[in-house]
């Protein structure tokens, strides 16, 4: 019989886009010891840990076993997640099907990335198929500006549409001091800023960062027992669709639509714009922040400039999206999904200090990366039945 | 604080050793494009979806595709970017030369993109929907550069 898992605890490094002063090992201990000190837990009580990040990023291919010294794994059973940049929501979601299976208790999970200790987008550009998708595909930007192309396309949005979503992440990432990026700008800074690949500027993207998260999943007999009041996971859900990036239906995110509306379903979520309180999305990019939106059912197909036009995703809105300022301020990859489900963790703990949004009971949060792949996550305040 | 000198390992006039099999569907889209110039693809017996690059089996329908057939040369922008930034080709380790145009190609008898450079000789031509060729390469090898780039045609 399956085990309810809730989190009871979480931990983030202040990112930044250079670390230099720490390893990653190190780098990774802030984390642990964050979410230690969180769930006031010791690391003898931590019964396994699940370790991720894009391994080809710093080049260390046996992470488990090389991250011992921070992440305290030290004899413990212990795994390495690795999915491209849907790893920090894979580790989440490997967590808590390991809690779920009634074999551990406590489990510790961790993402984690050092992004200025390699070339970014040459390392993302090696995810790929080296025989088809290789010559002319140039990293992340590349494949999203296309997506944003096709959905302007489609529906007739424009780049100042985009701009808008960008404008609204970077004034939440003020309220956030983990934040890597806290610095405002106007729709016309963003629109003025150079032309990476259109239609995307360089204030329209992500960062790459120094980051480390780490949250702590435990099992319905023990949870309310470390934090009275938990953040339990009432469903994930996970598609990794494509094979080539030729495949994918461009300005449409596939991935999105079909993962939410199994995970509307698995948690009897009728109407996810009413009944959600808060989302923190794997957004690396502006535009999808309006597209990916409209694949969860929130609004329909074209509507998304509308309703982010109109203030409902601001702090204050009918359902503010990315409080933490989300991706387009911090992007420490393989520890960016685990942000965000540690952020709507916070946020139904009632921790998340000055980007809280009040009353949430239920907080929604993804990983996105790969061939155009979505990792989803539905946290609530009541125990689910 | 003195700024600090970083540690640069650099593999010189070193060939990386990486040789990649394309397999069997990709053995005869390959030859089929170097030696007759023409497109191969294959077509799902169930859902009748047209598959470029070739592969195996059908992701939605998991069936077998066996269905050979030939499509494009001519195609549409499927949708497409221009590169604007200058960034390091892991291929070569080189700076890629940029602007280029990255094309997403709707073959005509397709229904997936196949992915290649489109000429951005001028910029005002590039649109979704437009009508493009390939430019074949005069000495071709079997690979994806047997093709130089797609121009726009209308």
């Amino acid at each position: 019989m399956a085990k309810r898992v809730a989190i009871v605890g979480t931990g983030q490094t202040f990112h930044k886009s250079h670390r230099p002063d720490v390893n990653g090992q190190e780098l990774i201990n802030e984390a642990v010891l964050r979410a230690l000190t969180d769930a006031d837990l010791k690391m003898k009580d931590i019964d396994a840990i699940v370790i991720g990040n894009m391994d080809h990023f710093e080049g260390i291919n046996y992470v488990d076993c090389w991250s011992v010294d921070g992440s305290g794994g030290t004899m413990k059973p212990i795994i390495k997640l690795t999915t491209g940049g849907t790893t920090g929501c894979t580790v989440a979601i490997g967590g808590y099907h390991l809690v779920g299976s009634g074999m551990f208790d406590r489990v510790l999970i961790i993402g984690w990335e050092k992004n200025s200790e390699s070339d970014t987008t040459g390392a993302i550009t090696t995810a790929f198929d080296p025989v088809w998708d290789r010559l002319v595909f140039a990293g992340a930007i590349s494949g999203l500006a296309a997506e944003a192309q096709a959905y302007i396309a489609r529906y007739g949005a424009s780049e100042r549409d985009g701009a808008r979503v960008s404008v609204r992440d970077r004034k939440h990432a003020m309220n956030n001091p983990h934040a890597q990026l806290r610095k405002e700008v106007s729709l016309e800074e963003v629109l003025a800023s150079p032309m990476l690949a259109d239609p995307i500027h360089l204030l329209d993207v992500c960062p790459r960062s120094d980051g480390a998260c780490a949250v702590i999943m435990a099992s319905e007999d023990v949870a309310e027992k470390i934090c009275p009041k938990p953040d339990w996971i009432w469903g994930t859900a996970a598609r990794h669709s494509y094979s080539y990036l030729g495949d994918d239906d461009y300005g449409r995110l596939t991935s999105m639509r079909e993962g939410s509306q199994e995970l509307w379903k698995k948690a009897g979520i009728k109407e996810p714009r009413k009944e959600l309180d808060v989302i923190e999305l794997y957004q690396p990019y502006s535009f999808g922040g309006l597209i990916w939106i409209e694949d969860m059912g929130i609004v329909g197909p074209g509507e998304a400039p509308r309703y982010i036009w109109d203030g409902n995703t601001d702090m204050g809105g009918e359902l503010p999206i990315n409080p933490s300022g989300g991706v387009i301020a911090t992007n420490p990859i393989g520890a960016t999904g685990l942000i965000r489900c540690a952020e709507a963790a916070m946020q139904v703990m009632g921790k998340a200090e000055g980007r809280q949004v009040p009353d949430v009971n239920f907080a929604f949060s993804s990983g996105f990366g790969g061939c155009w792949w979505t990792d989803m996550i539905l946290h609530g305040k009541k125990k689910p039945k | 604080m003195t700024e600090k000198e970083h540690i640069i390992i650099e593999s010189g006039d070193a060939v990386q050793p990486f040789a990649y099999s394309v397999g069997m569907h990709g053995s005869k889209f390959f030859t089929e494009l170097r030696d007759n110039r023409r497109f191969m693809a294959v077509k799902c017996p169930k859902c009748k979806k047209v598959y470029i690059p070739p592969r195996g089996v059908c992701g939605d329908c998991f069936v077998e595709m066996k269905d050979w057939l030939e499509v494009g040369p001519k195609g549409v922008i499927g949708t497409f970017t221009i590169l604007r930034f200058a960034f390091i080709d892991p291929e070569t380790g080189a700076q890629k030369p940029v602007p280029y145009g990255y094309g997403f190609i709707k073959f005509d008898g397709a229904d997936t993109l196949f992915q290649h450079y489109i000429s951005v000789e001028d910029e005002s031509k590039i649109k979704i929907g437009a009508r493009v060729e390939p430019v074949f390469s005069k000495d071709r090898k079997g690979s994806i550069r047997d093709i130089e780039y797609f121009k726009v045609i209308d």
